[in-house]
């Protein structure tokens, strides 16, 4: 039981978590060493000079400039080192690998709700595979939420109106904490959850107990008819949309002459505000689906158009 | 008491209430803000006992968050930002410059009057049914999903802005303008140096804050969309503008904080301070390069990663120069002849523990850290330390300091001394188990927490109920002082600072004769000519 009360006993339980313990160390031995000699000179100053210590108090008052130029550049270079350390770490944290497995994630007051790409789906929890990167997506209905997993030292904000995403993975099986760090109303403390981590077999067969009944890409396909959206991308369309086949992760020409990567940012950008990005010679005539499609049918589009990606226009 | 001392210049509610005199408005202020300090601190109290456990039982989630912002609120814009400007500050910049009053009296009431109905708005919307969106009133939580009575203290906040604005322009002018004969710039005592850097950024940081409060009205009552994405809205642009306001706020309520040092390490170890002109321009420093940092707040809310990486490294330049500073006030202590009267302990407190909130604050810039601890409660203690381990224990210390001179008695030097020292012990059980807190992850504005966390959670909120009880105890004595205490001679330091020329308390118009200055500051004969007189 004590155990759990040192922090950092619990190492990190990815490779990343165990970069950024050592990172957290080493900042502490750094500010350890500086507090060890500011507290060493305060109580050494107090004792020897206190008053009516009878000391040679003689050249007080000398020049001071040297002093202040060394020590204003041992900060500065012992600054620019942590920053360094720091950032490298960071940008690291938002690589990404190229056989990750997306899962999305509604934030909502109060809860979370994953969707795995198979259709299954569950709330404040977040079954994962360990030894695989899973790239998160993230999306919130209402206010601000921030997804964050303490044992693998990584938070992201979800901020409404955008994805966001983040890359995760965990080495060793288990349940971890998953907390909202950004507070977001009356049950914030409540928006919690577990994220579980286990081995490639058990994740395995975990998905097939779920036995959803469509994956999402169906139900994505379902919701591109419903919402009329093959009267004009589907094929043998009469009316000239830009085709959806293959898309997914190519460069798109944009009628202002630059070009964006179809990712799932571009996708739902594309979806909620179409005049915002409009594809080279194609006319502005799709109308806007703000406000008309939840976030839970907004990730199914997006998972539908990424599963043609394999097919040809 | 001598009999010409402004104390005596009548004894009229109107003579209070409407007084130009800089040292009654200092005093009106010194009595509204104990009052906010103790409904700040009352709502930390319970904040602090609800969470000994990990389970609700004081109170409801809603009534919870209603705390911690009131908590928020009412300390940072009605206690730390006015704190030492408009109490010490007030008092003292006009007779250490050797002044008749500010530049503008009048407008100096009318900073207080504009305080006061700021802190009355604000005040009613506590009483009304309070607010629950964090004293950062993050949107779109604050504009469109919060049933709470945002718009009341948005007003309240937004009117004491304009105090804030008033203050600071004061001072500018006052230092600017009304030095005596022979005081040039290199000769100003620092807490003028640091008060100078603190009012150019309350002039300068304030409208921001008042612009983003009426936009987030304009968003709450006319829906138009500003911040809500689904009125077409940028949740984080207000986030750039609150924290481009928030942040050199930050150094507002920490400047006076080491400006007030500065005169108590020079004074209590009879030396000049050491590498003067450094720890001057390290104040405009700080105050300039305050500004480039904000977006240090939002290293996980997206922003873009170039974005993250300059903020990142401005934070860590910002430092530079508050470290410039801790180094100074140790080698002043070099070679002095050193003194522990008890606004020395609260200096000597200060030093330490703004040393822990500055070096903990380099974890929050390093990028990978900042991941792992924003919004836990590592990002709650580092503020505390600086906040209240830095500006509070200065503000203790400069109330002690200059108390003679203020009221022209003397306090108890046991009890002050006993007060510092428990308040030092009190302040670090309450806030370092907060550190390992964050560090284990627990995050913040949390009413329930998993077990795991409790054994911290007690351990400081053992310290908070001492922290509570230490910060009463100058009520008391001081209180016994203004009343029974003996009189104060005119320098009960033995100081060389113009304010300590004039009698104690000073004369309704600071100075009989208008003072020359002719050398530099902090010209202390080397030791005490005498014992100490304030026993």
């Amino acid at each position: 039981m004590w155990r759990a009360w040192i922090p950092f006993w619990h190492a990190g339980v990815s490779p990343y978590s165990g970069d950024v313990d050592l990172l957290f160390t080493g900042l502490l031995f750094a500010s350890a060493l500086v507090l060890a000699l500011l507290f060493f000179l305060l109580a050494l100053f107090c004792v020897r000079y206190r008053a009516g210590n009878h000391i040679d108090r003689a050249a007080r008052g000398g020049k001071s400039w040297h002093w202040e130029v060394s020590w204003t550049a041992a900060s500065l270079v012992a600054f620019l080192g942590l920053f360094i350390w720091g950032a490298n770490l960071f940008l690291d944290a938002y690589r990404s690998h190229a056989d990750e497995l997306s899962v999305f994630v509604v934030a909502k007051q109060w809860m979370w709700k994953v969707q795995h790409p198979g259709g299954q789906s569950e709330i404040n929890a977040l079954h994962i595979p360990v030894h695989h990167p899973i790239r998160l997506i993230m999306a919130s209905q209402d206010v601000i939420h921030s997804f964050f997993i303490p044992a693998l030292r990584l938070k992201h904000d979800v901020v409404p109106g955008r994805y966001q995403d983040l890359e995760i993975e965990v080495d060793t099986p288990g349940h971890y904490h998953l907390f909202c760090a950004e507070y977001c109303g009356t049950e914030h403390s409540g928006m919690t959850g577990e994220v579980v981590a286990m081995e490639q077999a058990d994740y395995a067969a975990w998905l097939s107990q779920q036995s959803p009944s469509s994956s999402l890409a169906q139900e994505g396909g379902a919701l591109f008819r419903q919402f009329g959206c093959s009267g004009c991308h589907g094929l043998g369309s009469k009316v000239r949309a830009p085709p959806l086949e293959g898309l997914y992760g190519k460069q798109v020409a944009l009628s202002d002459g630059t070009t964006v990567v179809a990712d799932d940012k571009y996708l739902r950008d594309a979806i909620l505000l179409p005049r915002s990005q409009i594809a080279a010679g194609y006319a502005p005539v799709m109308p806007p689906f703000e406000g008309k499609v939840s976030e839970d049918q907004l990730l199914r589009l997006v998972v539908y158009i990424k599963s043609l990606a394999g097919h040809q226009p | 008491m001598n009999e010409d001392s402004y104390l005596n210049a009548g004894y009229t509610l109107r003579s209070w209430f409407f007084t130009s005199d800089h040292k009654r408005i200092a005093i009106l202020y010194f009595a509204s803000l104990i009052f906010f300090f103790f409904i700040g601190g009352a709502a930390a109290t319970a904040i602090r006992i609800e969470l000994a456990t990990p389970q609700a039982d004081l109170v409801s989630s809603d009534m919870y968050n209603r705390l911690f912002t009131m908590h928020g609120i009412i300390m940072v814009w009605f206690f730390l930002i006015p704190s030492v400007p408009n109490t010490l500050g007030n008092f003292i910049v006009p007779l250490m410059i050797g002044a008749r009053d500010l530049a503008f009296p009048r407008l100096n009431l009318l900073s207080w009057y504009l305080f006061m109905l700021g802190g009355s708005v604000t005040l009613f919307a506590i009483a009304a049914g309070g607010v629950d969106t964090g004293w950062t009133f993050y949107a779109p939580f604050s504009t469109l999903y919060s049933n709470s009575y945002v718009m009341a203290a948005v007003i309240g906040i937004f009117i004491a802005g304009f105090s804030s604005i008033l203050t600071g322009l004061n001072f500018i002018v006052t230092i600017h303008r009304l030095r005596a004969p022979g005081l040039t710039w290199y000769r100003l005592p620092l807490f003028i140096w640091s008060l100078y850097a603190t009012s150019v950024i309350l002039v300068l940081a304030t409208p921001i804050l008042a612009i983003t409060l009426i936009l987030i009205a304009i968003e709450r009552c006319f829906g138009v969309g500003i911040f809500d994405p689904k009125i077409g809205g940028d949740p984080l642009l207000f986030q750039h503008l609150f924290w481009f306001y928030s942040h050199p706020a930050v150094y507002i309520m920490i400047l006076p904080g080491m400006g007030v040092v500065n005169e108590l390490i020079s004074c209590f170890s009879r030396k000049e301070v050491f590498g003067y002109k450094f720890v001057a321009w390290a104040s405009l420093a700080i105050a300039a390069l305050g500004f480039l940092v904000w977006g240090h707040h939002m290293f996980v809310s997206g922003q873009s990663l170039l974005a993250s990486l300059v903020f990142s490294f401005m934070s860590f330049i910002v430092a530079v120069p508050s470290a410039i500073k801790v180094f100074n006030w140790t080698a002043t202590l070099h070679k002095g002849s050193i003194r522990f009267d008890a606004p020395m302990l609260y200096a000597l407190a200060f030093i330490g523990l703004f040393t822990i909130g500055g070096l903990t604050g380099l974890f929050l810039a390093c990028l990978a850290y900042d991941v792992h601890a924003t919004d836990t409660y590592f990002v709650v203690a580092h503020f505390h330390y600086i906040m209240v381990g830095g500006m509070v224990t200065a503000y203790f210390g400069g109330l002690h300091y200059w108390w003679p001179k203020i009221t022209g008695r003397l306090y108890s030097e046991g009890w002050a001394r006993a007060a510092a020292i428990l308040i030092f012990f009190g302040f670090n059980l309450t806030f370092f188990p907060q550190f390992i807190l964050g560090a284990e992850g627990m995050p913040r504005r949390y009413h329930v927490y998993p077990p795991e966390f409790q054994v911290w959670n007690v351990l400081s909120s053992g310290g908070a109920s001492i922290l509570a009880v230490a910060y009463l105890l100058p009520l008391f004595y001081l209180g016994y002082s203004l009343f029974f205490g003996a009189r104060a001679p005119a320098n009960p330091w033995d100081a060389p600072g113009l304010e300590w020329q004039t009698s104690s308390p000073p004369p309704e118009f600071n100075f009989a004769v208008q003072p020359v200055v002719t050398r530099a500051p902090y010209q202390y004969s080397e030791a005490f000519k005498a014992e100490p007189q304030n026993a």
